[in-house]
């Protein structure tokens, strides 16, 4: 009996770990690299010092093209996030207009932006961003989390166990800092599907300034951008973690408490199967 | 469970209110001194479960719609607003996310352990169809469900499935205008599917109420099969011996859904759902949330497309006809050696049904679709029929007091 | 022994349950930002002058009194208030008077420059505020509700 079922799911491990060999062949697309993430893990948190970095690239790079709609500027003041000070947030917040109105003349108007606008978007829309660019960027505000790759089989049942869910900043790293590699072809890349991307390199060495020293390369941008971006997509996600392990301690005390009461009301059953 | 109840409040109100709207008798005899056979083991846990699933979910459900905007331009934003600016919003989605994945989890144990152990085999068919009716209800609200986010994959996978009505021969089309409320999947839809998600769960509990009271009427089944001869010796008091039972098995359920909401809730979606809904762009592919990728596999592996209609809808409707395919006389599959090695090739069909699902539909991935599909048929209407007239059982226990008596000899030597 | 501590872990696990479902009705952050303070630029408002703010979904009257309308605000009898307050207790500067809109009836939205005393008027139902926003006649039991604010500088205000 036994040896039937196991000889069942070995033939079906089989059959599902031949066949994606099989579909492979059409797509040349690079599998992204795994990085290491101060957030990934049980206990991850983020580095404030990237984050703020990576703010800095986003600011200075980025949002010259991407949108980031659900960024709101007193979100880079909040726990668990760059953690800039009010005061910083209020000052860049005041560097940006936003639209406001109708007036007391019925027309809509400019001002500077206070901590609880959001980010405005150089663009008033995607379409107006294609008119310019020839491709819409797509928005970041949950970029991180809208992009993955496949990790095929075993590794995708393996994932929730090792709490793998770094895919996407993975794959936006590779496509940045390592998927660039033909000097001929600007749009050519090793990581997005199809081999050519619309926007061509964004980042080069020593194009943003750091003032804490770290070092100025493409590499230490994108992984500090990233790290941003992850944040960007999920601000919660350290107090997601804080909390998980508060719970998850709770149940398995909870459980433990449970699986005795049990054992304590079943004696009597038991007790009485023997006689 | 048919009857009026023996108990008697203890206060004077109590037995005021008693004899007006007998509520505390009804609870006393259906959770309390319910009989419940002494021998079920924990796969008997997630009937229990399933009622807390369907709790949490109405509950998280009620107050994410407060904060919820089921408009196309606003939807998607209105949940980014919930993950940030709600207190706790980020918990309450991730829960109620998640939970769906939980709810389809525990009812494929619940409904795997009714095959196992012959649950649905008379008295308790009606039972067994009232579990698929509320799987129905179950798939229906899922799927209503994961369009209101407006992503990609809740616009795509909408547009997928309303337009297999159109496959129905003359109507079909004005079906699918019915049901989309305009040319193509827009507004109107997102609207109706937000009402009609938030009615369905409550139909879902209506349905429920109607399963434990036919389960109540006939008893539980139990892993040996033998129905209840003498209460006295095969039954224990629902309270506390099933309560304290259930109550440790859900906390053990909950630690796995914990683990989910807190450390991985975004494995089981799709990063395809993090992009606005955009009707002019299709996704490389669309694949819908893990619980319907059997049914995915099954209609993709028909060539034609009412035929794959008509076996999805068939691959669930055929359930509702075990009660009656089935023809062994011995119900547990604990003593049918041979019913046992095919259960578990089904579950294991299943899976890979599941796994097929989520690849393109090219290549090898449609041949064994095909091979699996006709394994999912065959189990129920070639095995089922046939095994029960030619497999020679074990012998059965005389009684439940017997079956446990012997497991726990067997437990000591 | 055993079963108390799982009972008290089954309503610690209740609580926990209940407090996010609860919880999650408060204003949520997006709302605290936009209830955040906001400046009023007074170098625009001439003297008699009422403006109306919209803070927290509510109007604010910002009122920049003349002598006279000081003076009657300064002058009342506390005896005849059904709210005594003087005016000193109302206003940081006398010639700026910043109260919240809404009568503290039935929450109506008062008329400026009108009623016997000149204040505001509420025509739901008839009551009369002085120029230091307190009541006069009519029903609303209290004077209108003075919010917090500080004179960023001489002619910026910030309210909230």
């Amino acid at each position: 009996m036994i040896r039937l079922k196991t000889l069942g799911l070995a033939a079906l491990l089989a059959a599902a770990t031949a066949l994606p060999a099989a579909a492979q062949h059409e797509h040349e697309t690079k599998t992204p690299v795994r990085q290491s993430w101060s957030f990934a893990g049980p206990f991850g948190t983020f580095d404030r010092g990237e984050l703020q970095r990576g703010f800095h690239v986003f600011r200075e790079v980025c949002s010259n093209c991407h949108s980031a709609k659900a960024l709101a500027f007193r979100n880079l003041a909040q726990p668990g996030g760059p953690e800039f000070s009010e005061a910083q947030v209020r000052a860049l917040a005041a560097e940006y207009k936003v639209q406001d109105g109708p007036g007391d003349d019925g027309k809509m108007f400019e001002r500077p932006a206070r901590p609880a606008d959001h980010f405005p978007s150089n663009y008033p829309n995607p379409e107006a961003a294609k008119a310019v660019l020839g491709a819409a960027p797509p928005d970041m505000s949950v970029l991180a989390k809208a992009r993955s790759y496949s990790r095929g089989f075993p590794l995708f049942l393996v994932d929730p166990f090792i709490q793998y869910q770094e895919h996407g900043v993975d794959y936006i790293y590779s496509l940045i800092a390592l998927g660039y590699t033909d000097d001929k072809d600007p749009n050519a890349n090793q990581y997005f599907p199809g081999g050519h991307i619309a926007m061509a390199k964004p980042l080069s060495d020593g194009q943003v300034e750091y003032t804490d020293g770290s070092p100025e390369t493409v590499e230490q941008y994108t992984h500090d951008v990233a790290a941003y971006l992850m944040w960007m997509a999920e601000p919660k996600l350290e107090e997601r973690k804080k909390t998980g392990f508060k719970v998850m301690a709770f149940l398995i005390l909870f459980a433990g408490l449970l699986f005795f009461a049990k054992k304590r009301v079943w004696a009597k059953a038991h007790g009485q199967d023997h006689a | 469970m048919s009857g009026h109840s023996t108990y008697v409040p203890k206060s004077a109100i109590g037995r005021w209110f008693e004899s007006r709207l007998p509520i505390m008798g009804l609870i006393h005899s259906s959770f309390v001194a319910y009989p419940t056979p002494r021998n079920l083991n924990y796969w008997w846990t997630f009937g229990g479960i399933l009622s807390v699933m369907l709790v949490v979910q109405i509950l998280t459900g009620i107050v994410l719609v407060m904060h919820y905007t089921p408009h196309v331009d606003y939807a998607f934003n209105s949940v980014e607003h919930i993950m940030r600016d709600v207190n706790w919003g980020w918990m309450l989605r991730y829960t109620h996310a998640n939970g769906a994945s939980m709810f389809f989890v525990a009812v494929y144990i619940h409904m795997l352990r009714g095959l196992y152990y012959g649950s649905y085999k008379a008295p308790r068919e009606v039972l067994w169809i009232l579990g698929v009716i509320i799987y129905l209800l179950m798939m229906a609200t899922g799927f209503m469900g994961y369009v209101l986010p407006w992503g990609q994959m809740s616009f795509w996978g909408a547009t997928v499935i309303t337009n297999l009505f159109s496959a129905i021969p003359l109507v079909g089309e004005s079906i699918t205008t019915w049901l989309w409320g305009g040319y193509s999947v827009d507004n109107p839809t997102l609207n109706r599917f937000f009402s009609l998600h938030y009615l369905l769960p409550f139909m879902i509990a209506g349905v429920v109420v109607l399963h434990v009271w036919a389960l109540h009427v006939v008893g539980q089944n139990n892993p040996d099969g033998v129905e209840v001869k003498n209460v006295a010796r095969d039954t224990l008091p629902f309270t506390p011996y099933a309560t304290i039972k259930d109550g440790f098995a859900m906390v053990c359920f909950m630690i796995f859904f914990a683990w989910w909401v807190f450390y991985v809730p975004n494995y089981l979606g799709h990063a395809d759902n993090y992009i606005e809904a955009n009707p002019l762009s299709t996704p490389s592919h669309i694949v819908p949330e893990w619980y319907y990728l059997p049914f995915y596999a099954i209609l993709r592996a028909v060539p034609s497309k009412l035929g794959g209609v008509m076996a999805m809808f068939s691959a669930i409707l055929v359930l509702c006809f075990l009660p009656w395919l089935d023809t062994s006389r011995v119900r547990s599959a604990k003593y049918r050696p041979v019913y046992k090695v095919f259960f578990w090739l089904f579950v294991a069909t299943a899976v890979g049904l599941g796994y097929l699902g989520a690849m393109p539909a090219e290549g090898g991935y449609v041949l064994a679709s095909r091979l699996l599909a006709v394994y999912y048929f065959a189990f129920f209407l070639v095995v089922m029929p046939l095994l029960g007239l030619f497999e020679t059982p074990r012998a059965v226990p005389a009684s439940i007091a017997d079956a446990v008596l012997k497991n726990a000899h067997s437990a000591k030597a | 022994m055993l079963f108390i501590a799982t009972g008290a872990a089954g309503a610690v696990a209740v609580g926990s349950v209940a407090w996010p479902l609860i919880s999650q009705m408060n204003p949520d952050a997006s709302t605290i930002a936009a209830g955040a303070p906001i400046d009023v630029d007074l170098s625009a408002i001439g003297e008699g002058v009422i403006v109306t703010v919209k803070w927290r979904g509510k109007p604010i009257f910002v009122r920049h009194r003349t002598k006279k309308e000081i003076e009657e605000a300064a002058d009342a009898p506390l005896a005849q208030l059904p709210d005594p307050q003087t005016d000193a207790q109302r206003v940081k500067k006398p010639e700026w008077l910043v109260v919240i809109g809404v009568c503290t009836h039935l929450g109506c939205i008062p008329l400026g420059h009108q009623g016997e005393y000149e204040g505001w008027f509420c025509p739901c139902h008839g009551s009369v505020y002085d120029t230091s926003g307190r009541i006069r006649k009519g029903p609303a039991p209290k004077n209108l509700e003075v919010p917090n604010y500080v004179f960023a500088s001489d002619t910026k205000l910030t309210i909230g």
